[in-house]
């Protein structure tokens, strides 16, 4: 099996790795946002980026899904995929998605419809307009309102959920995408303690099949979820290792609590 | 099921579209039964305003469909009303024969005027009904598709977008004035006689025309709705509200916007090709950007992301516009100035939106 080499498309862990930054270089009129930023996802991991404000996580995201072409440096998707030859239904329909910090769902849509919109399926025009879901599809978006604990709330518009349900409808919207990574801008931003609590046990029950990053403000969470923590700062990745590690580096503490 | 004001508001929706059948059945029908002068019989005048006005109901859906579902302002889209009707126009013109003014079989009247020897390639075809019909369709969506080809792709959205649509009509108002265009210049087209051999200015024939706008209009809406409620209809009402996050998910956004634009077009095509044999004229002046302001207005009074608000509001204004131009042409535009604004102000919905709120409020 593994001596047969991929197509191009398809994506290629066999090195165990999943998305390899090199050398990456973003700069907004002068300022670097990004700095010779490399970083390695492992398939199926669970990895946390934290930083200061301003450390480019968010534009780190941003250039991964395609939002903002790099400078310089190199991006790829497996061993093969470049990532920087395509644009974001490119990159989304082969397997990245993406949560964003502020919870984006269509308020005017019901949540059904927010996981109708979100599925893997042909996402072609004339396709849309005769779509109709199979019984498997019906099945799949039922399994994902399980998962996601918003069964009773499907024929609701989703403008009217709260903001932590907004918050798992989101999450909910990238596993119907049947992602291969998942970035999760500040998932338990404005949660309270219970629904963090549940966000951290999703996210843990979801890694393996998929790699996810997180990225968060939020230590406790990131205490409670992550195995390996990448500390970004000024563009850069300063440091990384597990919460422990990175919590005793003294540049960590430098750059958190200022000289 | 599906799109939120798609089923709440069937009732109003109901009553509206069995008007709307009534006037496409029952007016041609009395006028075929009742002679003349009987008090059910609808004058000449009557049945070509109604005739018009069911037109502009139609433009207004196209736009509705653009506007109120995909989100996108457009300024422009009266210019596809008119490039309809010129091709309409074109073909009435040729139907002329050797009746106009100067007799001459192989051209019309403007270009034996300007002196021209023989007709430009342009105007081949058209005085073949189908080809005329095809053309009615396919002008305007072909200039849909490359002018959102280009602006979609390079992701124009906004204030922009709608200034360059705005730029679009008015450039094909600055060219088709021109007699050199070859579309008779400030006069248009004008002066029919026949529509596939019947006397266009029969009581039949005006008849006729007001039930086929009556049923085009009623078929349109009913595949707008179909779209609307489909998937695609969804993804579009999510381009509209957060477009990048649709993007995200993998669609293409440009393509999206573009077959609904282009679609939108068509319709708009079609009304003007169904407008120009019940008025008797296309000229310029239909490109004017005020026209398109208008259509806009229309939209916006009826109840936008409706699609029949549309129909209603263009009903509506149109008929205001009828009794106040006759009574008090000055004032006309300061009306629809003012109604735009406390529209837009204290109905965010339209009229449309003033029926739903009450009766959500009931419930």
């Amino acid at each position: 099996m593994s001596a047969i080499a991929p197509k191009p498309g398809v994506v290629d862990t066999r090195h165990g790795s999943i998305l390899y930054l090199e050398d990456v270089n973003v700069s907004f009129d002068g300022f670097k946002a990004l700095n010779n930023l490399s970083l390695y996802i492992d398939a199926g991991e669970l990895r946390c980026l934290i930083g200061p404000n301003g450390a480019g996580k968010t534009t780190l995201m941003d250039v991964i899904t395609g939002k903002t072409k790099p400078n310089s440096g190199s991006v790829f998707f497996g061993q093969t995929i470049d990532l920087l030859q395509m644009d974001e239904p490119a990159i989304a329909q082969a397997g990245i998605c993406r949560k964003f910090q502020k919870p984006s769902v269509f308020d005017k849509l019901t949540v059904f419809e927010n996981l109708e919109l979100a599925l893997a399926t042909n996402k072609g025009v004339w396709a849309s307009l005769f779509a109709k879901l199979t019984g498997e599809q019906q099945d799949r978006i039922a399994e994902v309102l399980e998962i996601i604990g918003l069964t009773e709330h499907r024929s609701h518009l989703a403008g009217i959920l709260s903001h932590g349900q907004k918050q798992w409808l989101e999450i909910g919207m990238l596993l119907m995408q049947e992602p291969k990574v998942m970035l999760v801008d500040e998932p338990v931003a404005g949660m309270t303690h219970q629904e963090v609590e549940r966000t951290a046990e999703l996210l843990v029950s979801l890694q393996g099949e998929r790699s996810i990053i997180v990225v968060e403000h939020d230590m406790e969470f990131v205490r409670s979820i992550a195995k390996r923590v990448t500390v970004l700062h000024e563009g850069s990745v300063l440091t990384e290792g597990t919460m422990d590690e990175v919590q005793n580096d003294p540049r960590v503490i430098q750059v958190y609590l200022g000289d | 099921m599906t799109l939120a004001n798609g089923f709440k508001n069937d009732k109003l929706m109901a009553s509206v579209m069995a008007l709307l059948a009534a006037i496409t059945v029952l007016i041609p029908l009395c006028n075929w039964v009742f002679p003349v002068g009987s008090p059910l019989y609808f004058s000449a005048y009557t049945v070509s305003v109604l005739g018009k006005y069911l037109c502009f109901a139609l433009l207004g859906m196209s736009l509705d469909l653009v506007w109120g579902y995909c989100g996108i302002l457009a300024l422009g889209h009266g210019a596809f009303f008119a490039l309809g009707a010129y091709a309409m126009g074109m073909y009435l013109m040729r139907q002329i024969g050797n009746r106009g003014v100067y007799g001459n079989a192989e051209l019309p009247d403007f270009m034996v005027f300007l002196d021209w020897k023989e007709l430009p390639w342009y105007w081949y075809g058209f005085d073949q009904f189908w080809f005329a019909a095809l053309m009615v369709v396919l002008i305007p969506g072909v200039l849909a598709f490359v002018f959102g080809w280009l602006a979609f792709r390079s992701r124009v959205t906004g204030v922009y977008l709608s200034i360059i649509t705005q730029a679009l009509t008015y450039a094909l108002l600055l060219a088709f004035f021109r007699n050199e265009m070859g579309f008779g210049g400030n006069n248009g087209l004008t002066d029919f006689k026949e529509i596939i051999g019947f006397n266009i200015h029969s009581d039949n024939v005006r008849a006729s025309l007001l039930m086929l706008t009556g049923l085009t209009l009623i078929s349109a809406y009913f595949v707008s709705r179909w779209i609307t409620l489909s998937k695609l209809g969804r993804v579009v009402t999510a381009i509209r509200d957060h477009e990048m996050r649709v993007r995200f998910l993998g669609y293409r956004v440009e393509m999206f916007k573009l077959w609904v634009f282009v679609f939108a077009a068509m319709l708009a095509g079609l009304a003007g090709a169904l407008y120009v044999p019940q008025v008797g004229i296309i000229n310029p002046s239909e490109f004017s950007p005020l026209n398109s302001l208008e259509i806009v207005i229309w939209v916006a009074i009826g109840g936008r992301g409706t699609i029949y608000g549309a129909i209603v509001g263009a009903v509506l204004v149109n008929y205001a516009k009828t009794l106040l131009t006759g009574w008090m042409p000055e004032i006309w535009l300061f009306f629809l100035g003012t109604t735009f604004i406390l529209v837009t102000v204290f109905l965010p919905d339209g009229l449309l939106g003033l029926g739903r709120n009450r009766k959500e409020q009931k419930s």
